[in-house]
């Protein structure tokens, strides 16, 4: 048969996500807490600069890395989380931080190699693993323990003998942070069990209880960490697509060479928006991270309120409460009764069962009805 | 951020939040936010609570001014005197002493052009203090006190993503 997709494709089913997303777009009576970025628009300056750009005519390609200026302000700007790279050979400007993961994975694996997800997590990770022809392991983290990973649930899961780890805090989909202690326990068993790390750090920036720790400032752990992160989140450009990857210079080096015979470079454009957002734009980071913050506690008060169990997130844009049974017929039946769409925890692996995901990204006052309504939901159900 | 600063700021937002919500959103309890919303208004901070009314859109008649406004010192009348005689009209809808070329810029609010005219040449022009005046009529307004009246940023995200 022609165009027959190979095993890798065909094995790999849609995402769950997906289901929920049709049966949102049938009606048009719906508040979504099912959107994963946010709802303000990106930085008014980035989008002029951006603007500025394209009249300018710059609509070529840039370096294969990424814009020297772009890279300089990135090396300045990860600095809060005491990340030091150099901007000439230590950072690779992609086309959002998937392509950093898809890149990292696919320079980083051989055929057959394990790599540890821990779960629940970003519904992308298993596939990307499975596209680059490794196998993913799941590694399960639980409400229990805040959904936190801990050199136990390694072992337990058989990581030990994983090749790489996809490490994503703040996390997506519960919102649960790792602090500093906590990071450097996973820290230790990835360099006991010399396990290389991805971490995807696109979540760096909403942390609303301490800063965030990233693992590759942890000791022996720089050489063996890719560092991804971008500006969708932050910075609200998730349209603009643009991320970026920190590691030693051979490892970008490595993955520069992938990129550049795939994506040859990043939209420019997007460069161009980046850049200002790093020069200017940090007064805007902040003020929605206080919104999100506002949000996140009036979030989690009021399903404590219903008397469900949610653990207290401390990072990106999500809360992630116990619905106490099924939780796609919990989600469908919300849906169906009440206009309200959520996602399904499981959709983010077997872990995530029994939970729903509650973006927060939407405004106060549409979240202030949808959790009536799902309070008024709860109390009939 | 400490609680009445936090507070401030959301109010700044939306100063018709209830307390119980203001008190989730703070991580606290309706009765501190009381409290705190008590101190605040007693020891000045929050001097009122307002709402951002686009006239344009009501079938009210309404006229507003930004008024540049210069002034003569001597020895007995100084600025704080010449605002005091000057904010006590209720047409004057705010009044700031500012740096440039101008002493005083004033917002005057009226019924109709003439009404603000009046009231500037009978009430504010004639004061000994007063030099000069420079009457800006508004003619459209497209943002007021943060919120932007033209709806600019639409919401079109897909309605559930990962």
């Amino acid at each position: 048969m022609t165009l027959q997709p190979n095993d890798r494709v065909a094995e790999t089913p849609e995402s769950g996500i997906r289901k929920f997303f049709e049966l949102a777009e049938e009606r048009d009576d719906v508040i979504s807490l099912g959107v994963g970025e946010p709802d303000f628009s990106a930085p008014w300056a980035a989008r002029t600069a951006a603007i500025d750009s394209l009249k300018a005519g710059k609509t070529s390609y840039t370096a294969n890395r990424g814009k020297l200026e772009l890279r300089e302000a990135i090396a300045t700007h990860v600095q809060r989380w005491d990340q030091t790279y150099d901007p000439e050979s230590e950072i690779l400007v992609t086309t959002g931080a998937s392509e950093a993961v898809d890149l990292a994975l696919r320079t980083f694996l051989e055929n057959g190699d394990t790599v540890a997800v821990h779960e629940p997590t970003y519904i992308s990770y298993e596939p990307g693993v499975r596209f680059a022809g490794g196998e993913p392991l799941a590694v399960p983290t639980s409400a229990d323990n805040d959904f936190l990973l801990t050199p136990a649930a390694l072992a337990d899961a058989g990581a030990a003998d994983a090749d790489a780890l996809i490490l994503c805090y703040p996390n997506n989909p519960t919102g649960a942070v790792m602090d500093a202690d906590e990071t450097a326990a996973v820290a230790e068993f990835c360099v006991e069990h010399d396990i290389d790390v991805i971490a995807d750090e696109i979540y760096a920036a909403l942390t609303y209880d301490g800063d965030h720790t990233s693992i590759a400032t942890l000791p022996g752990m720089r050489e063996r960490t890719i560092v991804i992160n971008g500006f969708s989140k932050a910075y609200a450009m998730t349209g603009l697509r643009l991320g970026y990857a920190m590691g030693p210079a051979e490892a970008i080096e490595a993955m520069n060479r992938v990129h550049q015979y795939t994506m040859l470079s990043a939209p420019t454009t997007a460069q161009y928006a980046a850049i200002e957002a790093l020069r200017s734009c940090e007064d805007s980071l902040r003020e929605m991270a206080t919104e999100f913050d506002r949000r996140r506690r009036f979030v989690i008060s009021r399903f404590e309120e219903m008397g469900l169990d949610c653990f207290t997130a401390k990072g990106a844009f999500y809360a992630f409460p116990a619905c106490g049974g099924d939780d796609e017929a919990f989600a469908e039946e919300l849906l169906e009764a009440k206009g309200v769409a959520v996602v399904p925890g499981s959709v983010f692996g077997p872990a995530g069962e029994g939970h729903l995901r509650i973006s927060y990204a939407t405004g106060m006052n549409e979240l202030k009805t949808a959790l009536q309504r799902i309070e008024s939901f709860v109390e009939t159900r | 951020m400490d609680a009445k600063r936090e507070l401030l700021s959301l109010l700044s937002t939306d100063a018709r939040e209830d307390v119980d919500d203001i008190a989730r959103q703070l991580d606290t309890d309706p009765d501190t936010v009381e409290q705190l919303l008590t101190e605040l208004e007693s020891e000045g901070p929050v001097r009122g609570y307002q709402a951002v009314i686009d006239w344009d859109s009501t079938d009210t008649n309404h006229v507003a001014a930004h008024v540049e406004l210069n002034v003569e010192l001597d020895r007995d009348t100084g600025y704080e005197e010449i605002a005091d005689r000057i904010a006590r009209f209720p047409a004057v809808e705010s009044l700031r002493l500012v740096s440039g070329d101008y002493d005083f810029a004033v917002k005057v609010t009226g019924d109709s052009m003439q009404d603000v005219s009046q009231f500037i040449s009978e009430q504010v022009a004639p004061l000994p203090a007063v030099t000069q005046t420079v009457t800006h009529f508004v003619m459209e307004t497209y943002k007021e006190a943060g919120i932007d009246f033209g709806d600019r940023d639409g919401d079109d995200r897909l309605s559930v993503s990962p």
